[in-house]
């Protein structure tokens, strides 16, 4: 019993604070919530048995990622926006676009239903191991990773280096040439 | 089982008012030995010897009146020193500060002394380290003033810096414990080589050992690392506008981050609680503990007071060019070596 209601309020609170994400005016408390939002989903990994993901959310997202969010959010200094500013010529802000992009999230509804319904016929957690111990150690992860996954692991370093390179390239391009 | 569950209770709130007191120690200690290297006495006038100075700093901040800058923003301002303390505390969740014990022959089963130990522990004091600088940056920001954001931004770009080579640093000790329990690492330290030198990782770990201290300066924020508030630029950087309470919270953040930075070197290149044997034989071995991480905090304010605060490209320029170039080659050789005498 107690394991459900832990799974809703992080739940609750992961939705609820990713929601505000968007619904905030404040850049800075929009970064704020994405990182309360991070750690309700670590809160989640924990209760699935799976530490070493939870303690890696934190740091890789919370800890790395979201601190260079509000550190550019803070050089920027982003103003508020403000509700009369709604620019409609603004080309994202069309009505067409508009409607395409709800088209995609009703697509993207109906096929988290039909997964969420077919979710009892999946096969076996990661790489195969069925015991939730074998899942959490970090040793067992390791090895389907390298092991079983070495080719997208390595395709998703080659892609992080790629984007790297190419922040670089951009922020070092020398102006009016 | 009850009996147990109230025992980990005892250690948990045990552990809770050692950090609180540690901070107390910490500025009184600070303030005593900065006197000693000045040459002069430091605070001497309440209690003997001016023991109980930090009583009475703590009760003048309390009464203190709680000012908010006009422009400030409302919410973050107050949770901003709220940030700060809870990741100092939450960090030493996980960093066990002595062996199991019965407590004097009271228990039948041995407890093991420290809040919580779980098998990724070393990640967990890693990340919620990783998490204190919200406090700093939101405090810098939230203060709607120029010298707090200065000192918000450069803590925000000053911990990113550090904090890799501070990893990269804590990588090569866990290849050679093979654990990320912070228990495991500590209890493969026991024993000695050749029958006299302690088999702590400091000794197979030097370049690793020297990487973790200094990196673990510019986490805490310490002089010679101190640019957040670097008082001859930014007045008192990311405090300027807080009083009373709320500003006592962030020094408090501060001595509570140095005690668990401390610990955790004890745990990983010190030996932990092993070392001194005759007091292992008494079930006293987190003194054992207690004197390593003094040791440690005391070469940290030393470092303090004697050395002038760097300029912050000359800080940059460390931690990116030198520091972590340096701990890259020394996971990467400490991989090979273990590999070859392994294999």
């Amino acid at each position: 019993m107690p394991e459900v209601v832990t799974f809703y309020v992080l739940a609750g609170v992961a939705i609820v604070a990713s929601a505000m994400v968007i619904g905030q005016r404040n850049p800075m408390y929009s970064v704020l919530l994405l990182i309360a939002s991070f750690a309700a989903l670590a809160g989640l990994y924990i209760q699935l048995d799976a530490p070493f993901v939870a303690v890696a959310q934190i740091i890789i997202y919370a800890g790395a990622i979201m601190v260079l969010f509000l550190f550019v959010v803070m050089l920027l200094n982003a103003p508020q926006e403000d509700a009369a500013e709604w620019d409609r010529t603004h080309p994202l802000r069309r009505p067409g676009i508009a409607r395409f992009g709800a088209a995609l999230a009703g697509v993207l509804i109906l096929q988290l239903a039909y997964a969420l319904m077919r979710v009892n016929e999946l096969a076996a957690p990661v790489g195969g191991q069925t015991s939730a111990a074998a899942v959490s150690s970090v040793r067992e992860l390791g090895r389907v990773l390298f092991d079983r996954h070495a080719f997208a692991f390595e395709a998703t370093s080659v892609l992080i280096l790629v984007a790297m390179v190419g922040a670089v390239v951009l922020a070092r391009r020398e102006d009016g040439s | 089982m009850d009996l147990r569950f109230g025992i980990q209770l005892a250690i948990i709130g045990l552990t809770f008012f050692m950090l609180i007191n540690a901070s107390a120690l910490l500025v009184l200690a600070e303030r005593k030995i900065m006197g000693f290297m000045q040459q002069r006495y430091g605070p001497y006038l309440v209690g003997p010897h001016g023991v109980l100075q930090p009583l009475a700093d703590i009760l003048k901040l309390l009464m203190k009146e709680e000012l908010r800058p006009k422009g400030a923003d409302k919410w973050l301002f107050t949770l901003a020193p709220i940030l700060s303390v809870t990741a100092a505390f939450a960090a030493f969740a996980t960093v066990p500060w002595g062996a199991e014990t019965t407590l004097f022959g009271l228990l039948d089963t041995p407890v093991k002394l420290g809040v919580a130990d779980i098998n990724v522990g070393l990640l967990v004091v890693f990340a919620i380290t990783s998490m204190g600088v919200y406090g700093i940056v939101l405090a810098g920001w939230a203060s709607n003033s120029k010298y707090s954001l200065m000192g918000g931004l450069r803590a925000s770009a000053q911990m990113i810096s550090y904090e890799l080579a501070y990893a990269t640093s804590l990588a090569a000790v866990i290849l050679l414990a093979g654990s990320l329990s912070l228990r495991e690492i500590v209890d493969t330290q026991s024993g000695a080589w050749l029958g006299f030198i302690p088999r702590w990782y400091v000794f197979l770990q030097p370049v690793g050992f020297i990487i973790y201290v200094i990196a673990g300066v510019a986490e805490t924020n310490r002089a010679p690392f101190d640019f957040p508030e670097a008082e001859q630029e930014l007045v008192a950087g990311y405090n300027t506008e807080y009083s009373s309470v709320r500003f006592a919270l962030f020094p408090q953040a501060e001595y509570i981050n140095m005690a668990t930075m401390s610990a955790v070197a004890t745990d990983l290149y010190l030996g932990g609680w092993h070392g001194l044997p005759f007091l292992d034989a008494y079930g006293l071995s987190w003194v054992t503990f207690l004197l390593k991480v003094g040791a440690i905090l005391f070469t940290y304010i030393w470092m303090r007071w004697t050395l002038p605060r760097y300029r912050y490209d000359q800080l940059m320029g460390f931690g990116w060019k030198f520091l972590f170039p340096l701990s890259v080659i020394n996971l990467i050789v400490t991989a090979a070596l273990v590999i070859y005498f392994n294999a």
